[in-house]
């Protein structure tokens, strides 16, 4: 499903790479963790991922697609077959939860009719039945990032892709939103979440990669935040 | 659906930052504006070459002590002459009267102390070229009882050389005021790309193709340039209605009148270069602008 095969990424102007020579795979279906303190590169994973940057050296294999040398125009029909949530939402402040969701299908083409199917439908899946209609303003942390995942799995996408979701939230919504990802991974997606919330780690007991200095230093099923 | 999506974002562009498109809009038409009238004065131009070029003559003035076979064989010189499309000759009364036309009103005084006998004799040449001028010079200039070979080409071409330096210099405004129209629009750009940054991004996000991305902006330039050349429209429809054909209407004796086919074919040169450059201006903006 996803793999890094000796991956290296040194921004430009940078002293050391972000990542050295990183060697991860992960099948469909998984959950992974990737843990580790602020600047040990695991957020460069995701931007890697989703193709917003290329590897420097190595080859980042998505849905069976390299993505380090996909064509720029390629991109747009790649994403579509990821999701992504992050730390700060990025809802649309001038959009009720419904029309966030909805935009993200308008966008790529779905009609207005498919989207007065799919979308109250995936609200009320992530539990936002009934609060379709308000802006992101008057909805709590924990709602925005619901509709957040909402957005991100409308597509019913292969990967979701999650960079610190419960960043902004506290412990008890934090773990309303890993029981919303864990749902989503029940249905055969594959979740890979990048968080240094030792809590939630623990709790979840799921694969854990931490990454240090941008290597590999732990990579266990099952795992433990320390 | 994308489509009204499309156009109603780019009608949002615009009307979000309305002192700017006006400001753009208006530049843009003062630049087409210029554009345009230095393309109607550049036909123009050219049609007058051809009139002016068709009524110019050469004037071989004769001297005073011409003797009579000296312009019997002159005569039977220019008859012959294949370069001659036809001539006439003017004797010094003849030439009198046509001074005296001339400067009667203006310098009484000057009319007042000349003589028909002060005024010299001379034979008007039409050529079949009249860029042959130096060959008739030629076989003419040093012939027993002339006195001068006059090219009257040689006036015209000074009201020519003036004409083509103003039209360069409007070329020159038009091009400085282009080059500020699209700065504007360039800016303009960069402004509707900042204030839906955050819509951007999620298209990007979820995979909305580029061209869906970035439609809206460059349409935002299109309209712009498009309305841009219909103020510059008007402009000169306005010039012709009410300056060339109103009091500057004298002026249309010595440069040819402007017809109304060539203003209104504005229209669709200024429209096409309007669009089309705000359209190429706008894309780059965006290319730089919404990398990655």
């Amino acid at each position: 499903m996803i793999r890094l095969e000796r991956v290296t990424k040194t921004y430009p102007k940078a002293a050391r790479p972000s990542l050295d020579d990183v060697d991860v795979a992960i099948d469909k279906g998984e959950f992974v963790f990737f843990i580790g303190p602020s600047g040990s590169g695991k957020s460069t994973i995701i931007k890697l991922l989703l193709r917003e940057i290329t590897p420097t050296r190595g080859r980042v294999v998505v849905n069976n697609r390299d993505v380090g040398s996909m064509r720029s125009w390629r991109i747009p029909t790649f994403r579509r077959s990821i999701g992504c949530v992050f730390q700060d939402f990025r809802l649309l402040p001038n959009r009720t939860a419904y029309e966030n969701v909805a935009f993200a299908l308008e966008v790529i083409g779905r009609s207005q009719s498919v989207a007065r199917r799919v979308v109250p439908e995936v609200l009320e899946l992530v539990g936002l039945g009934g609060k379709e209609h308000r802006y992101p303003h008057e909805l709590s942390g924990g709602e925005q990032q619901r509709v957040a995942v909402a957005r991100a799995f409308v597509n019913r996408p292969l990967v979701l892709l999650a960079d610190e979701p419960t960043g902004n939230l506290d412990p008890d919504t934090s773990i309303e939103i890993m029981r919303l990802l864990d749902r989503i991974n029940r249905t055969g997606t594959t979740v890979v979440m990048v968080t240094h919330d030792s809590n939630i780690v623990n709790q979840m007991r799921r694969r854990v990669i931490e990454i240090e200095s941008g290597r590999v230093v732990r990579d266990q099923p099952r795992g433990v935040y320390g | 659906m994308r489509g009204r999506y499309v156009l109603s974002e780019a009608a949002l562009g615009l009307w979000r930052n309305v002192t700017m498109t006006i400001a753009m809009i208006i530049t843009m038409a003062v630049s087409l504006a210029i554009l345009g009238a230095s393309g109607l004065m550049f036909m123009q131009v050219d049609k007058m070459r051809d009139l002016y070029y068709a009524q110019v003559e050469v004037r071989i003035f004769l001297a005073e002590d011409v003797t009579e076979e000296e312009r019997a064989e002159l005569d039977a010189a220019l008859a012959a002459d294949p370069l001659v499309d036809s001539y006439s000759f003017q004797t010094s009364e003849e030439a009198y009267e046509e001074f005296r036309r001339l400067f009667e009103e203006d310098a009484p005084d000057l009319v007042e102390v000349t003589t028909p006998e002060r005024l010299p004799e001379s034979f008007q040449v039409h050529l079949t070229d009249p860029e042959q001028f130096a060959v008739i010079d030629q076989r003419y200039g040093s012939a027993p009882g002339v006195d001068e070979v006059v090219d009257q080409a040689g006036l015209v071409e000074q009201i020519f050389s003036i004409l083509n330096a103003a039209q360069t210099m409007a070329l020159l405004t038009a091009a400085i005021m282009a080059a500020a129209a699209l700065m504007l629009v360039g800016n303009v750009i960069q402004v509707a790309a900042y204030s839906k940054r955050r819509e951007v991004a999620v298209m990007k996000l979820v995979g909305a193709p580029n061209w869906f991305i970035q439609t809206p902006f460059v349409l935002e330039a299109v309209v712009a340039g498009l309305l841009g050349a219909l103020v510059a429209f008007a402009a000169l429809v306005a010039g012709k209605a009410f300056l060339l054909d109103g009091p500057l209407e004298p002026l249309t004796v010595l440069l040819t009148p402007v017809p109304w086919r060539n203003v209104l074919l504005t229209l669709p040169a200024l429209a096409a270069i309007g669009a089309v450059v705000s359209a190429i201006t706008g894309w780059i903006t965006l290319r730089f602008y919404l990398k990655k």
